[in-house]
């Protein structure tokens, strides 16, 4: 067999890109991020001075401050883990469908893992956040299979604009089932309705703990697929001719984006926008390597969504704004930004 | 045909319910005759339920096709754009957040509902052609003003939160026949306005040039259009809610029933008023819990949408 490229090489980063170079924004993502995180532990109704959080931090909660501080660090903690898990899972999603608009909230996998959360809820008397997980997960894969499907019956495949719209459907549905379920139920609703608009206020450390382990399989299948996004984005023929079995990429790479959204989920609510943002900007500060990407894509997320939930506690203090509600207020002008930028058909 | 389908709908609704009140009962109540045990269920709970759903589904079926036609794409109904959603954010405010009612909550939702369709169109319009970045505009449009109601709501007081979800998925509840006087106004100046537009209408929708041509003065007539088609949604949503899909199916549906020729304008207008009949009809009395209708013309209208995209798929058109 003749050698070939490796793709990777095909796709090798601009010499002004390079590998150090994408080290060191690698590390300042990191510091942004960890600045990010002192801000979200200090910043509240209350806002404390660092000897407190010192204080908070090592278990103390005998004054106010310090035991705000123990309350936020799990949110906090939450904010990192979900908002990783969604920027990740966005830009695995916008490489396997090459769809620029992908995003788990806009394809209506969120929505898919809500009902199937909800349900369990009300029919099953589901009560452990174990099971949330689960059921979670489930929703997220069934839905992620339906949109994909339909969006890419017909002649041209998956183009943007059909994915987008079955999901659009699929979501309005969802939520008509949403509500369907929990009106009769009164005494979920409330629950329920402040769940469905994505919030980390709620976090405990014991119920964020218990999604590490599928947060870490999802994001070690995701990593571990960044070659072959890489080689999907070169088109599926070409993914063919260099020795790649693109249903079998396609699905795997799926499937971490699946674990990794519908655990976020199933914890946070619903959460629209980190995956269809965070990629985006990474793209511009790492460029297509699906390597450099992923990592990337993972701080970022982390970072907007600790710094969405900042902003939704300081503008309307001494109340919350959720940070689902943030994020879509900031992610939905960037989605209408993509789509008049006419870059909808690139990817 | 349809007008005889929407009054036997009204007949069905104005008689059956958890007590059977027979048609001639209910005509001499009508017509201000006392039945003992009756008088009160139909003149009361019945009536302007009926009312207010015929003419919010006139709204919905009438605005929804107009810009369907106008924009030439079956998916640019003012439910999936976004236009609905800005009425309903509007009308949300009002409501929850300054306890305003009546008259101010209707012309306030046909403020946003105006200023919403204008951003979209000014977001997504490039050198005259929309086409799909319109829609795709709105859809993120939409999902702003989603999680816009969503914060507004989460602030209400809780008691009134159920209520707000009610309303949200759009309900004829505890209608009352004043409700309905600012819905039959706007339908009246508005809708006959519409009607009047139809040969307008019907040129636009073979392109700008071609109505052009026809001798359409086209910028003008849009307007007219648009101002026109939003005001009935918009209003019709301040009093209902956004009843989900109605102003998206009735067109499609009356295209069905009688064929391409004609205008569509008056029969999907009928359509929407069946729709809304028949579905509050069945999430009150068929379905094992009590539903407000928005919740079942969801349920019913999102397969559509799929089946559409599907459909649309299939033969290949470019969306």
């Amino acid at each position: 067999m003749r050698p070939v490229t490796p793709p990777h090489q095909a796709l090798a980063p601009t010499p002004w890109r390079s590998r150090s170079l994408n080290l060191s924004g690698l590390a300042g993502a990191f510091a942004i991020l960890a600045v990010l995180c002192l801000l979200s532990v200090s910043i509240g109704t209350r806002t404390t001075s660092l000897s407190e959080i010192v204080a908070g931090l090592s278990g103390s909660n005998e004054t106010i401050a310090e035991a705000a501080v123990s309350l936020r660090v799990p949110r906090t903690l939450l904010a990192v883990l979900a908002g990783a898990a969604l920027g990740v899972a966005g830009c695995v999603m916008q490489g396997v469908t090459r769809n620029p608009l992908a995003d788990p909230g806009i394809l209506g996998v969120n929505t898919g893992a809500a009902l199937a959360v909800v349900i369990g809820i009300a029919w099953f008397g589901m009560s452990d956040p174990q099971d949330f997980l689960w059921s979670g997960i489930v929703g997220a894969g069934l839905t992620a299979v339906f949109v994909y499907t339909i969006g890419s019956l017909g002649r041209d495949g998956a183009t943007p604009l059909k994915l987008a719209l079955a999901g659009t459907a699929t979501a309005i549905t969802f939520s008509s089932l949403v509500v369907a379920i929990i009106l009769p139920r009164a005494d979920i609703a409330g629950g329920i309705q402040s769940w469905q608009i994505g919030g980390v206020g709620g976090a405990t450390l014991s119920r964020t703990l218990s999604i590490l382990p599928v947060l870490g399989a999802g994001f070690a299948i995701s990593l571990l697929s960044a070659r072959k996004l890489n080689l999907l984005a070169l088109g599926e023929d070409m993914a063919t001719g260099l020795g790649e079995r693109v249903a079998v990429a396609r699905l795997t790479a799926a499937a971490g984006a699946i674990l990794l959204c519908g655990a976020a989920t199933a914890v946070c609510g619903p959460i629209a926008f980190v995956g269809l943002v965070v990629p985006h900007v990474c793209r511009l500060l790492a460029g297509v390597d699906y390597r450099w990407l992923l990592p990337f894509s993972a701080l970022g997320g982390a970072g907007l969504l600790v710094a969405a939930d900042i902003l939704g506690r300081i503008v309307a203090r001494p109340a919350e704004i959720d940070v689902g509600i943030v994020t879509a207020l900031i992610g939905a002008p960037f989605f209408i930004w993509i789509v008049r930028a006419r870059r909808v058909r690139a990817l | 045909m349809l007008l005889a389908l929407l009054l036997s709908a009204a007949v069905v609704t104005l008689t059956l319910g958890r007590s059977y009140v027979p048609i001639t009962d209910v005509l001499r109540i009508l017509l201000g005759g006392e039945v003992p045990g009756a008088t009160f269920t139909v003149e009361v709970l019945r009536l302007p339920r009926t009312v207010l759903s015929i003419l919010a589904g006139l709204s919905f079926g009438l605005g929804g096709v107009a810009f369907q036609i106008m924009l030439r794409n079956p998916l640019a109904s003012p439910d999936i754009i976004g236009i609905s959603s800005g009425a309903s954010a509007a009308a949300v405010f009002a409501i929850v957040g300054l306890s305003l009612t009546g008259p101010v909550v209707s012309i306030l939702a046909v403020l946003a509902g105006l200023a919403v369709a204008m951003l979209i169109y000014g977001l997504a319009v490039r050198n005259g052609e929309a086409g799909t970045r319109l829609i795709l505009v709105g859809i993120g449009v939409s999902a702003m003003l989603q999680s816009l109601i969503s914060y507004v709501l989460l602030n209400a007081p809780a008691w009134n939160r159920q209520e707000a979800i009610r309303w949200l998925s759009g309900s004829v509840n505890g209608a009352r026949l004043d409700e309905a006087l600012p819905l039959l106004t706007t339908f009246i100046v508005f809708g006959l306005l519409l009607l009047s537009r139809s040969r307008e209408l019907e040129t636009l929708r073979l392109g700008d040039d071609m109505a052009a041509a026809l001798g359409t003065p086209v910028s003008r007539s849009r307007i007219v259009i648009i101002i026109s088609a939003v005001s009935i949604i918009a209003v019709a949503t301040a009093v209902t809610g956004p009843i989900a899909f109605v102003a998206f199916l009735a067109g499609p549906i009356a295209a069905h029933i009688v064929g391409a020729n004609g205008s569509l304008l008056l029969p999907s207008s009928l359509v929407g008023a069946v729709l809304v009949l028949v579905a509050d009809f069945a999430g009150q009395f068929l379905l094992p819990a009590r539903y407000p209708v928005g919740v079942v013309t969801g349920v019913l209208g999102a397969p559509y949408l799929i089946y559409l995209i599907i459909r649309v798929n299939r033969t290949g058109r470019a969306l």
